[in-house]
């Protein structure tokens, strides 16, 4: 018979602490998934000393996705806002139009390593299943792409680039038909065929090892920026901003930072159409701890615990969980966390436009929405970077429907 | 049949199934809804479950096939909460003394409620225990203390994928009984088992005493039966789940017409239904 003793003492206890973020994170999934996770978490930490892995994906994300991307100093956002210096980083230049390329190669590299070669990931904007299937086409892996039929309706443009690359994209029907039940028919995808397939799950979302492993792909990017703005300036920027969605681009660019507690860390959620459960994705307005999807972290949901449905313009940020170790910087205040509306990401995504020539992803238009109220605040001698986590041609076709645009 | 009171269980002594396989039934419930529910559980008590796994509706349900998840979804949209499913739970109790009755849930249900008053309340319904699908030990600590206080038994599921090591732990915390998952993937019927089951239940038995039960995509007379050379316990739940579907307006009918079909063949001799298992 078991006994309390079980709890104390053996694996249980140790293997519990690990992949926490305060009280946040853990690894809650069924059964069937444990010895795969305990694999890619033993694999990872193998990769992260393998000094010909670390070279090889250095060299992909240099040769092939266009690292480091640039710090560009944006004069006539800057002048036009009167307050802060505001520097971008130009995520949205690298190969596939997103940040989401680090991580895919970092992954890729991994499931090589682990003989497997049959790849699933979810997509919500389509832009992580853009650069799967891109990663898959250069690594010869076979590729499949869940993504609710509610965001491949939004998204049409990336759903024919993933089919282009060799993907087969996989339309889900079931709960609000976007990133959410995508991530779920991936998970029972993944239980199936967990033997010979790497799920390449696409934000610091998820079951332990991945909010720590995507984190680590991802923190290229506040690396770069850190060294780049010293160099341009000489001093730290007194403000980072950047768009929460499950947080992948956010903690990458926050991460090299952290340390740093005069620079303040801003997270920018999806404040959707209104403030009501169902209108929103603000997970630190209106949410709540829970467990979705193999993490602990904080979650929208209704009193009787089942998950909400969420709203954003943009389908990156629709999502009603976010990941874990943004619930602790979140708890801890190392990083404060707004939200911005539908609207007001349109407008934003115009206003780069016009200032900048830079169209924004939508979802990367919810941070410039933050440095717009932000920066007029700020002193002149401050520096406020941006991180432009995308690039907004897949969002055309959604800019287009929503602004009337003279002339 | 002589059926063992699974309330007895957590104090002193394991579980023991009285017949071989022993049927431990699933259902979701609210679908179609709460009083259809407990009609069709008291049918299949009736026609011979011994266990009766209440599921709680969940939003997200990963571990689940295209059945559970039209279920879950109906009683989702029926308002159906854990609160209704513990209610029901000790409505059942009331009819069937020695019935066991396992709350079958996702966490974040019980997370919202809080571990110490579902545990509390589930005792207070004359539940027996509880298996939560996406708990795995490592994350039980406190689930295990608060159900162990409370005399609840902790079901855990084993998988073809679990390694020894994972296997001697999950048998260490679990109380009741064991859950093997036949195979790698969701719940659902199948038309044939194969031999991952089998060689689950052997390598789960090295380490622990405690009844076995099957499960997932076990549908048929001959799976059930099967599932009775190797292992104690057989559960049924998505074939369970499509019958109250197909079957509107007579779902507790049904539902022990199918349990009887079931059980039929379980004093018939096993080795003719061995083959459906090895050719798997």
């Amino acid at each position: 018979m078991a006994t309390t003793t079980v709890i104390k003492g053996d694996k249980s206890t140790k293997a519990a602490v690990k992949g926490r973020f305060g009280a946040y994170g853990g690894r809650y999934v069924p059964e069937t998934l444990m010895s795969a996770l305990e694999e890619l978490e033993r694999e990872y930490d193998k990769a992260k000393r393998d000094r010909r892995f670390q070279r090889r994906l250095d060299e992909l994300l240099h040769t092939y996705a266009g690292r480091p991307t640039a710090l560009f100093f944006a004069r006539r956002l800057t002048e036009k806002l009167r307050g802060a210096k505001i520097y971008l980083k130009r995520e949205d230049l690298l190969h596939t139009g997103a940040h989401k390329i680090n991580n895919c190669l970092g992954q890729g590299l991994l499931a090589e390593r682990m003989g497997k070669r049959r790849i699933i990931a979810e997509t919500g904007a389509g832009q992580h299943g853009v650069a799967t299937a891109t990663v898959c086409a250069l690594l010869g892996f076979e590729c499949v792409v869940y993504m609710g039929t509610e965001d491949m309706r939004r998204q049409e443009l990336n759903v024919f680039r993933m089919r282009l690359l060799g993907a087969e994209v996989r339309g889900v029907d079931s709960g609000s038909r976007t990133l959410k039940d995508a991530i779920n028919e991936a998970m029972r995808d993944w239980v199936t065929n967990v033997r010979n397939t790497h799920y390449l799950l696409g934000s610091v979302l998820g079951a332990h090892p991945y909010p720590t492993m995507v984190r680590d792909f991802h923190k290229v990017i506040g690396r770069e920026a850190r060294a780049q703005i010293l160099k341009a300036e000489g001093k730290l920027p007194a403000a980072i901003i950047a768009c929460v969605g499950g947080g992948s681009n956010s903690i990458g660019i926050f991460y090299e930072f952290i340390k740093d507690k005069r620079v303040r860390l801003i997270g920018v959620e999806a404040g959707g159409c209104g403030d009501n459960l169902g209108q929103h994705a603000a997970r630190f307005h209106g949410g709540s701890p829970g467990v979705l999807q193999g993490t602990f972290s904080y979650l929208l949901q209704d009193v009787a615990g089942q998950v909400a449905n969420t709203h954003s313009v943009s389908a990156g940020l629709d999502y009603p969980s976010i990941g874990p170790e943004h619930a602790a910087l979140h708890d801890s205040g190392r990083a404060e966390y707004v939200s911005a509306s539908d609207t007001e990401a349109l407008d934003a995504c115009t206003l780069l436009a016009r200032t900048e020539g830079i169209i924004p992803a939508l979802e990367s238009a919810h941070a410039v929405v933050e440095v717009i109220k932000r920066a007029p605040r700020m002193k002149k001698s401050d520096i406020v970077i941006v991180n432009v986590s995308g690039r907004g041609d897949k969002d055309i076709g959604i800019l287009r429907e929503n602004l009337k645009l003279d002339g | 049949m002589p059926i063992a009171s699974f309330n007895q269980i957590s104090q002193t002594m394991p579980l023991s199934f009285p017949t071989r396989p022993a049927l431990v039934a699933y259902v979701t419930c609210g679908d179609p809804d709460l009083s259809t529910t407990r009609a069709v559980v008291l049918a299949a008590i009736e026609a011979g479950a011994d266990v009766i796994e209440l599921g709680v509706p969940f939003s997200d349900p990963v571990a689940d096939g295209p059945a559970i998840q039209r279920a879950s979804q109906r009683a989702l949209e029926q308002g159906t909460t854990l609160v209704d499913v513990l209610k029901l739970a000790a409505e059942v109790r009331q009819h069937a003394q020695s019935t066991g009755l396992i709350i079958f849930s996702y966490l974040n249900p019980i997370l919202r409620m809080g571990l110490e008053k579902f545990c509390k309340v589930a005792r207070h319904a004359g539940v027996d225990g509880a298996l939560l699908t996406d708990l795995p030990v490592e994350e039980a600590g406190d689930y295990l203390r608060e159900m162990r206080r409370n005399d609840l038994a902790t079901v855990f599921l084993a998988a073809p994928t679990s390694t020894d090591e994972r296997l001697k732990c999950i048998a260490q915390v679990s109380s009741g009984f064991l859950y093997a998952v036949s195979r790698t993937g969701v719940t659902g019927a199948r038309q044939q088992l194969n031999q991952d089951a089998q060689k689950l239940v052997r390598r789960l038995r090295k380490y622990t005493k405690l009844p076995i039960a099957v499960g997932f995509g076990i549908s048929t007379a001959e799976q059930f039966t099967a599932v009775g050379e190797f292992a104690d316990a057989a559960v049924v739940g998505s074939a369970i789940v499509e019958t109250i579907e197909g079957n509107p307006g007579k779902e507790a009918e049904s539902v022990a017409e199918f349990i009887k079909q079931l059980l039929r063949r379980q004093h018939s001799t096993f080795s003719s239904t061995m083959s459906s298992v090895s050719g798997g």
